[in-house]
């Protein structure tokens, strides 16, 4: 049924009633037009092979995998050890000329102090206009995909809401070694459909002139991974 | 959150966009596109650019076999039980706080996506690149509603800002090369808001960076955003959004309000089922091992995104296609645009010649069906529409999911020709039914064997026959025109055959 | 095993020389085909156009013709393609009485037809037919032979083993040279298009002889070489395994560079 519920949300705009009864008829015609067209020649049962390859080859080195294909989409990568972590962030920072960044509420991310940059928490959330001005983001991430050189966000506490790697123009993005996966169903697998995501895969990027590669249009321009291994 | 605006919106009076309305035929319109050298030259470069390039992702992965295959298998299932998905997806989105419309036909699905955004009270949305709306020309509907639609999607914002068409599912400004992008961008950019920057270079990276700020203040004030989808999973009411530049991601998120429309055959059954499509879309589609950005919402989440989200499910045309057993291999379609890209027809002609928003060898089995081929007469451009291939497969060799084109353009025309319907005029059904005589009895054969030998001491010389008269020759006069052909030779297989017993009575 | 001949329809009537060649090229290998003279066409020119019951009264009177034969060879991919994929098609739309019987028969006759380079090397199992010619060859996959029937390089490796011949290779091999049947007339434009970028690699290839499976690409490609006067003769696959020497009208290069391949 197409009952329209945006009073739901108390928007501010006057809110006009559609006329949803016959809108209830196109959607019983349109399963009625469906069933026909099946009805007389409805194609047999096909069960999905699912033997493509669900998990990463035995002996794949998921870190320097990864590493290797993030790098691909012209994106930088360093890896760390806790020993080293706050070094290497500081020098990232410093590469990419960001004072100060935006980091989710919460406490995952306060070590990015020691860097010397200056976090501004997203608590209260910022507006739309303060998060365009803003330098840069950092965030964690839910689960790294090594094939494809992919992080996923999911809206974790250590990541925040979608809007914040979005508009600043620099994401620094740190991965842990447990949240690697080696093949995309993998990452699927460990991911909750209901959480709103986001799956990156190096900066915004374009093909639509002469379908050749350019780094670099919405999204933020720069992408860093510090990969803590 | 209101940002000043100083550029002028100057959204009235926009002029329509142009459609595919009252294109010819497209042996006609391939004319016109092939002596466009310009043309040429940019689609044989972006072709074998992507082609190289997909070749490439693809090879990498040792089970791409597999995937196709269960993609091609997760799609039928689609089909099989559409019904049933359908009201399992409506159920799923509504739980997770959306709200679900349905929408028999292009005109529905625009009074539907009209009302949403009047309801809100704007006269201007952003929407995300989409087939769906441009199949419905929601754009034009939006428009004559007094509301203005900004496409996001830098080859879509191209074509609008050019008032021109769009030729590729993927890439929709492929026609056009990166100074003809630049002219453009000086010419319309400051007509509908900010200007593109002073002394623009033809650099893409340049042109990138005028549409980011362009598009930037649109971006943070728009109240209403406007996608389709790539896949909806049934099972959890997720829809999923796969794009490159991240306009998609600003339309899905910062906006209050989110409709997508999405065509029916989009759906998957299971949350799992996107972990086949999200390795064959991309390296099918831009020859990436993964596209830049994927968005996945499941309803509407506190504190993240949108607070309205609609979903209008579309069929205009689809459940015609479904009743074709046959036919409806053409909604497993993910619209990667690989078979265009792999396309030797396509390559010459660009997607103008197909006369609709869906060109290359999928629109010409697309198309038809959806303007109703398998049901009833289609008119002149839509029934050339299947001829348009020389059949050579490289496009079912690069489907992910295995749409056999060429199988069902060869019952498109067995449609056209076996009904009585379509363009196949009197002589062409004479002359087949004169050779098909001649094919009846060996005999007969022989004779026009004769006939044919004969002929070459009329038109032939030295052995080939050059220019014949159009009007003259018919099918030879089009053959000749570009080409010379063989005269016949003196003596049929046949003929000599029984002259020499196979050869062992040869002198 | 009792051997059939498919000279098809095009080639019976445009180009007697490639079957002659065939019947010489197999005889030269200590077999003998028959030519049963009931046969006609595979019906494919009306299956590609639209016309399905003339091409399955066609499809009928092949598998009859051919039914007593253990293997049909043909020298046209296309044609081989028709048989073995579309028959089955046709199946599907044949009337409830006779459906059965030609289910059975297309079941028994389309398995066993092969293009030739495919009874060459997977029947008869030979690479080395004997044969010799001295020239720069290219070879041309036709879309028939490499995407429905898949026959992959076993052209090539035959190629190969013929004496003196140079295989150079074709740039872009694998796009389609614009023929397509009906499709030449009825996008002439286009097809012609097509067949000059095919020309361009072919020139580009540096070859004295174009070769193919397929006479019907062959004719296409060829005219357009021909209008260009390019100098490029095109021969299919047979007439070159049928070779025995220099071509009397194309030139052999010097000695030094036969053993080349």
């Amino acid at each position: 049924m197409s009952k329209l519920t945006w009073r739901r949300g108390g928007h501010t705009a006057p809110v006009a009633k559609p006329e949803p009864v016959e809108r209830g008829a196109s959607k019983a015609e349109m399963l009625g037009r469906l069933r026909d067209a099946l009805a007389d020649n409805r194609p047999p049962r096909a069960e999905v092979d699912r033997s493509y390859r669900r998990e990463r080859d035995a002996g794949t080195d998921l870190v320097g995998r990864f590493a290797e294909r993030v790098a691909d989409y012209r994106a930088r990568v360093l890896r760390a050890d806790s020993s080293d972590l706050v070094e290497t962030a500081a020098a990232l920072l410093r590469e990419a000329g960001v004072r100060r960044l935006v980091v989710p509420p919460g406490e995952r991310l306060a070590w990015l102090a020691a860097t010397g940059v200056e976090l501004v928490y997203d608590d209260p959330p910022l507006t739309v206009t303060q998060l365009d001005a803003a330098e840069g983001v950092a965030t964690e991430c839910a689960v790294a995909v090594a094939e494809t050189g992919t992080i996923v966000l999911d809206g974790g506490p250590d990541q925040g809401r979608r809007a914040l790697s979005l508009l600043p123009d620099y994401h620094l993005c740190v991965v842990r070694a447990e949240q690697l996966v080696g093949t995309v169903p993998e990452a699927v697998a460990r991911l909750d459909p209901y959480r709103p995501q986001t799956w990156i895969s190096g900066p915004s990027a374009t093909s639509d002139i002469e379908l050749d590669r350019v780094e670099g249009v919405h999204g933020p321009r720069r992408l860093h991974v510090l990969l803590l291994a | 959150m209101t940002s000043v605006q100083p550029y002028p919106r100057a959204v009235e009076p926009r002029p329509p966009e142009p459609t595919f309305l009252g294109m010819p035929p497209f042996p006609e319109a391939a004319r016109t596109a092939l002596s466009d050298a310009q043309l040429r030259a940019n689609l044989r470069k972006a072709t074998h650019t992507i082609r190289a390039r997909r070749q490439a992702v693809v090879d990498e992965l040792p089970d791409w076999e597999r995937l196709r295959a269960a993609g091609a298998a997760i799609k039928d299932d689609v089909l099989a039980h559409l019904p049933r998905y359908l009201e399992q997806l409506e159920a799923s989105v509504t739980a997770a706080g959306g709200t679900v419309h349905w929408a028999r036909d292009a005109d529905e699905a625009n009074a539907i996506v009209v009302d949403i955004v009047r309801a809100h009270g704007v006269d201007e949305v952003v929407k995300i690149k989409s087939m769906a709306t441009q199949e419905i020309d929601l754009n034009n509907a939006l428009g004559r509603a007094g509301i203005a639609a900004w496409e996001t999607d830098l080859a879509e914002m191209i074509v609008q800002l050019g008032h021109d068409l769009p030729s590729h599912l993927l890439v929709p400004a492929i026609h056009k090369n990166r100074r003809e992008i630049r002219d453009v961008f000086v010419a319309e950019m400051g007509r509908v808001g900010r200007p593109a920057p002073a002394g623009l270079t033809e650099r893409p990276a340049d042109l990138a960076e005028a549409a980011r700020l362009h598009l930037r203040e649109k971006f943070l004030s728009a109240k209403v955003a406007i996608s389709g989808g790539n896949f909806a999973v049934a099972e959890t009411g997720t829809v999923c959004v796969v794009e490159s530049e991240g306009n998609g991601r600003m339309c899905l998120t910062l906006p209050d309000v989110l409709v997508t429309v999405l065509g029916i055959e989009k759906l998957v059954p299971r949350w799992e089922d996107l972990e086949v499509f999200l390795q064959l879309l991309p390296r099918s589609s831009t020859g990436e091992r993964m596209n830049p950005y994927t968005s996945m919402w499941t309803g509407v989440t506190d504190g993240d995104g949108p607070r309205h989200f609609h979903l209008v499910l579309l069929d205009n045309g689809r459940s015609d296609v479904l009743a074709d057993p046959v036919g409806r291999q053409a909604l497993r379609c993910i619209r990667c645009s690989a078979c265009l890209n792999v396309c030797p027809v396509y390559e010459r002609v660009g997607g103008h010649a197909y006369g609709s928003v869906y060109p290359g060898p999928i629109g010409a089995i697309l198309t038809p069906q959806l303007r109703g081929l398998n049901q009833h007469d289609v008119d002149a451009q839509t029934a050339s529409l299947p001829y348009a291939s020389t059949l050579c497969g490289a496009c079912f060799e690069a489907c992910p999911v295995l749409i056999d084109i060429p199988q069902i353009l060869t019952r498109q025309r067995a449609q056209l020709t076996d009904l009585g319907r379509g363009p196949a005029h009197h002589a062409e059904k004479a002359a087949m039914r004169a050779v098909d005589w001649a094919f009846g009895q060996p005999w007969r054969l022989g004779l026009a064997q004769h006939a044919a030998s004969f002929s070459r001491h009329v038109v032939g010389r030295k052995g080939r026959i050059g220019k014949v008269p159009r009007l003259l020759g018919g099918p030879l006069g089009r053959w000749t025109a570009a080409r010379d052909a063989p005269a016949p030779p003196s003596e049929s297989f046949r003929s000599w055959h029984k002259r020499t017993a196979g050869g062992l009575e040869e002198p | 095993m009792r051997i059939a001949l498919f000279i098809t329809c095009f080639n019976d009537t445009m180009f007697p020389e490639t079957g002659k060649s065939v019947v010489r090229l197999l005889r030269r290998l200590g077999h003998e085909v028959d030519f049963p003279y009931a046969q006609t066409c595979c019906g494919q020119m009306h299956f590609n156009t639209g016309y399905r019951n003339e091409a399955r009264g066609i499809a009928r009177s092949f598998v009859e013709t051919f039914a007593p034969y253990d293997a049909v060879v043909t020298p046209s991919g296309s044609c081989a393609a028709m048989v073995r994929e579309q028959y089955p098609v046709l199946v599907g739309g044949a009337a409830p009485a006779t459906a059965a019987g030609f289910a059975e028969a297309v079941g028994a006759v389309a398995p066993r037809v092969y293009e030739l380079s495919e009874f060459l090397v997977d029947v008869l199992r030979v690479r080395d037919v004997g044969a010799s010619f001295p020239h720069t060859v290219a070879y041309h996959p036709t879309c028939h032979s490499l995407r429905s029937l898949g026959v992959g390089d076993r052209p090539l490796r035959l190629l190969r083993a013929v004496r003196g011949l140079r295989l150079v290779a074709l740039p872009r091999a694998d796009e389609c040279c614009g023929f397509g049947g009906t499709f030449a007339v009825k996008n002439a434009e286009t097809s012609a298009a097509m067949g000059r970028d095919k020309a361009a690699a072919v020139l580009e290839s540096g070859a004295q002889v174009l070769c193919a499976g397929d006479n019907s690409c062959l004719m296409h490609i060829g005219g357009v070489m021909s209008r260009q006067h390019a100098g490029v003769r095109v021969m299919h696959l047979a007439d070159i395994l049928a070779s025995t020497g220099p071509h009397p009208e194309l030139d052999t290069f010097p000695s030094g560079d036969l053993a080349a391949r």
